[in-house]
């Protein structure tokens, strides 16, 4: 691993706040920035083992004290990583929170005349569908709702902020769309599943895959606060590996299913509640949903730190 | 050594044995990009490929029997298109194409084929076809391949040409305008193949067109062999001179039609003389 250098640029933002703070990705962020500029946390859950110079607010972006919030303090740019993927969560409330969370939290940035706003959305927001390209632009339409009412949300949410930005030219607004990401204290779907000593694979199917460590997603994110940045950003990290491959550097022993036993085996163990792995996600484990990190690269500056064997190894931390 | 490694061995000398002496030197020549794990960002694997492709290349010198005419026109290096006529019901055409260029050239080239949008949904083939190089035929996929240098292997007639019926053989079906638009905008040569052979291999009857539909399947040729397996004909690759198109890619669809009845036509004749050089179809 390089070094990371310090993320810095003039005109760095002198407040940023941060929705979605006291998650493991929000607590990467905030060690990457609070070093560079003053943050201030907005969550409704506890922020643990917080660095002494971030602020936090314990609010629902829901909430009305947000925006007493927005009025008090010079907030120069927003982070919104409020969004929630708990599978487990029902659909209504989830939605309510992450859809209507986002609308209000943009809008009080409108009222308030922030200057910059960077929502993290995924790469999977494309889908991993069989006639996709081996690397899709940002232009790609999202065709992942057409399978995965998990992504729905995300998909709105990605869509609300690109009207935003054009809708809001006051304001830059950047959405970014990291591909798979894994860390240490990472916990979502695809960490989790490549931290399954023996997981399902199907049979016959292998596709390159694209993973990012946390550390270099919230870097690219930091970088996207730069003033004059705006537009869709993927972020792809430090390159493609087959799925067997990262098993098999991970020292996995993959169980590979024909894909006939595979889906409604996992269908029934998911409604049971005996995996939290959904049963559309088996489509990452057969087609290719990779992107084309290239805009980022050019326009942010972005290159990831850690290199592809670190990156898949993060999950064993 | 595990039981896979043994099979990759063997493959591996298979395929230096049947290519005959300075087979292997000349595939070391070849050095396209590779990760830590092995592969390029498409999944293209050339240690793989050198194990996977002997069977292909006992097909090519044991069982068509393939002779090439021309091969000289393959440009060394740089992007190309290679388009060539289809047929044959399974696409034994398009491998034994891809196994002249890797035997028969010094350095060999490494195609790129752009392949149905099916086969990703296919197990094992998804696999195997990825880690030889080959990719899903996008507008994408071929840009960024031809911007990199490399050489796309195009059959414009899809499976309209594999899966036609033996009355139709030898005639090109409809090419589109895809490869071209594509080959103005890179400003890419393109090589036109002909192929004699591959139209005997499994003459079809019938192409029960809507009982494909039901199994997903993008034709179901009734072959007399009933499985579409090929006969032993023997395979003549003839390559054409490269030909090279100016002008936009956006132009009318007449201005491309006329482009896109050059490249047809170059193919047609190539084919004719095939025929014509041709004193057998499986001596």
């Amino acid at each position: 691993m390089r070094a990371p250098e310090p993320i810095h640029f003039p005109g760095m933002p002198k407040l940023v706040a941060i929705t979605g703070i006291a998650g493991n990705l929000g607590k990467a962020l905030a060690s990457v920035l609070h070093t560079e500029t003053r943050l201030l946390g907005i969550d409704r859950r506890e922020f643990r083992d917080r660095p002494r110079d971030v602020e936090h607010h314990q609010l629902d972006v829901r909430k009305k004290k947000v925006e007493e919030l927005f009025r008090r303090r010079p907030i120069d740019a927003l982070i919104h990583l409020g969004i929630m993927h708990d599978p487990r969560v029902p659909f209504s409330e989830a939605h309510a929170f992450n859809v209507l969370g986002t609308q209000k939290i943009l809008e009080l940035c409108v009222r308030h005349r922030v200057r910059k706003v960077v929502v993290l959305s995924s790469a999977n927001v494309y889908g991993p569908l069989p006639g996709n390209s081996n690397f899709l632009p940002e232009e790609t339409p999202l065709m992942a709702a057409d399978r995965y009412s998990d992504v729905r949300d995300l998909i709105e949410l990605d869509m609300y902020a690109q009207s935003f930005m054009w809708k809001h030219p006051e304001v830059e607004t950047v959405i970014v769309r990291p591909v798979h990401i894994l860390g240490p204290r990472i916990r979502n779907a695809p960490s989790n599943y490549l931290r399954l000593n023996r997981p399902i694979t199907v049979l016959g199917f292998d596709p390159m895959i694209q993973l990012i460590h946390a550390e270099d997603a919230c870097r690219a994110m930091a970088l996207a606060l730069r003033p004059g940045v705006r537009g869709v950003y993927n972020i792809a990290g430090p390159g493609e590996v087959p799925l067997s491959a990262a098993l098999h550097e991970l020292g996995r022993h993959p169980i590979p299913l024909p894909l006939m036993v595979a889906r409604p085996l996992l269908r029934r163990l998911f409604q049971a509640r005996l995996t939290s792995f959904p049963p559309e996600e088996l489509d990452h484990l057969q087609f290719l949903c990779a992107v084309d990190g290239s805009r980022a690269a050019r326009d942010l500056g972005y290159a990831p730190v850690h290199t592809l064997r670190d990156t898949i190894r993060s999950v064993l931390r | 050594m595990d039981l896979g490694a043994i099979v990759h061995d063997r493959l591996r000398a298979l395929t230096f044995e049947l290519g005959g002496p300075g087979t292997r030197e000349r595939l070391e020549k070849l050095t396209p990009p590779k990760n830590e794990y092995g592969v390029d960002p498409y999944g293209f694997d050339l240690d793989y490929t050198i194990a996977a492709m002997a069977p292909a290349l006992w097909f090519y010198r044991k069982y068509f029997r393939v002779e090439v005419h021309g091969i000289e026109h393959v440009p060394a290096e740089g992007r190309v298109l290679l388009v060539a006529n289809h047929s044959g019901q399974l696409p034994f055409d398009a491998a034994m194409i891809g196994v002249s260029l890797l035997v028969e050239l010094d350095p060999p080239r490494m195609p790129r084929a752009l392949v149905e949008r099916w086969v990703p949904t296919l197990p094992f083939i998804s696999t195997l076809f990825a880690r030889m190089g080959q990719v899903v035929g996008t507008p994408e996929n071929c840009r960024r391949l031809l911007a990199a240098g490399e050489a796309i292997m195009v059959f414009p007639e899809g499976v309209r040409g594999l899966n036609k019926t033996w009355k139709k053989r030898y005639q090109l079906q409809d090419f589109g305008q895809g490869f071209l638009r594509l080959a103005l905008e890179a400003e890419a040569p393109i090589v036109p193949i002909g192929l004699v052979g591959a139209e005997e291999q499994a003459p079809a009857i019938a192409d029960l067109k809507g009982l494909a539909r039901l199994l997903a399947m993008p034709a179901l040729p009734i072959t007399p062999t009933i499985l579409p397996f090929p006969m032993p004909t023997r395979y003549h690759i003839h390559f054409g001179e490269p030909l090279r198109f100016t002008g936009s890619p956006d132009d009318e669809d007449a201005v491309l039609d006329a482009k896109v009845n050059r490249v047809k036509a170059a193919i047609q004749a190539l084919l004719a003389k095939g025929l014509r050089e041709r004193t057998s179809v499986f001596g």
